[in-house]
């Protein structure tokens, strides 16, 4: 999960311990729209990956930001 | 040089403004993806390498899904970024008011509108500051009698623009518009010569603008050289009355 914990800490700057599989989308401040924006472009970059609009719509919580990574492929090491 | 270093992805590149927007972008430096439905795109971005530019083409339909993804996945293998998208591509249907086919309407408006949003979205994902979205709007956002469908769709890439500037700035993305008038062009040369001439005459320089001053005015909106502009619409039009 670091690499995607990255992701999260780096684009919301937020604490590595509040990246957590039950996060949620605007449960935080810093996860808000525009936050929601720049995660899914650094997951993408992270990950090489392009998700479709669906995805991103759906990627209401660090458990569905996994699903969604795992379903375009990435292996859970991966993103590990 | 304005664009160094800078990835560009530039729609509509085969011809007209988009081609000329390409060739002023490797002019000042800019690596770039180009993506039209022509295959003409190939050998044009060949011509661009030989000149010692850096360019990407894509055969495809900016409509179509897989075409986007196309682009944005070019930009990420190639470059690992994108700086500057340019909206170009188009479709400037004419028809009179009770002449309007429905189906040629709604082609309009997702090409014209619904592509630009859709690859809106998916740059701004990748972007990161400064980066820069230039849409081509149109002087006829302001509306041009038998060109009604083409006015709505240019109206709509202005209203979008604002509004992109506005949720996209915090983020150091800036979005603008640029407004040609009578440029020449191949979509311009089919027109009729009697609204050529009406139409020159409404232009203060007395002239048709050419496409690289349109081009111009789009390095200077991809460029730092703009930073501090977000959310206008340029007009290229020589001083045209709408």
């Amino acid at each position: 999960m670091n690499r995607l914990i990255d992701c999260f800490v780096q684009t919301l700057a937020i604490k590595r311990e509040q990246v957590t599989l039950n996060l949620t989308y605007q449960s935080i401040p810093e996860w808000d729209s525009v936050g929601h924006m720049a995660l899914v472009g650094e997951i993408e970059n992270t990950f090489n990956v392009t998700l479709d609009t669906d995805d991103i719509i759906g990627m209401s919580d660090v458990a569905k930001a996994v699903e969604i990574l795992r379903k375009h492929g990435v292996a859970l090491n991966a993103i590990a | 040089m304005l664009l160094p270093d800078k990835v560009a992805l530039i729609t509509g590149a085969s011809r007209g403004i988009g081609k000329a927007i390409a060739e002023a972008f490797v002019a000042h430096g800019a690596s770039v993806v180009l993506v039209a439905r022509s295959e003409s795109i190939h050998p044009f971005a060949e011509s661009l390498k030989q000149g010692g530019g850096k360019a990407t083409a894509i055969r495809g339909d900016v409509n179509d899904e897989a075409t986007v993804r196309e682009c944005i996945k070019q930009c990420r293998s190639q470059h690992g970024r994108l700086d500057v998208l340019v909206n170009n591509a188009g479709a400037m249907p004419q028809a009179m008011i009770g002449m309007i086919s429905m189906e040629e309407a709604r082609q309009c408006f997702e090409l014209n509108v619904m592509a630009m949003v859709n690859l809106t979205q998916y740059a701004a994902r990748m972007m990161k500051a400064p980066a820069s979205i230039v849409n081509l709007a149109s002087i006829a956002s302001r509306g041009v009698a038998g060109m009604s469908v083409y006015s709505a769709t240019k109206g709509a890439v202005v209203g979008f623009t604002l509004a992109a500037a506005k949720e996209l700035g915090p983020r150091g993305i800036r979005v603008n518009a640029i407004a040609p008038g009578f440029i020449d062009t191949d979509m311009t040369r089919g027109l009729p010569p009697e609204i050529h001439q009406r139409t020159i005459a409404g232009i203060r320089l007395g002239r048709m603008g050419q496409a690289r001053e349109v081009a111009n005015a789009a390095v200077f909106l991809g460029s730092e050289f703009s930073s501090y502009i977000n959310g206008q619409v340029l007009g290229v039009d020589g001083g045209m009355q709408a």
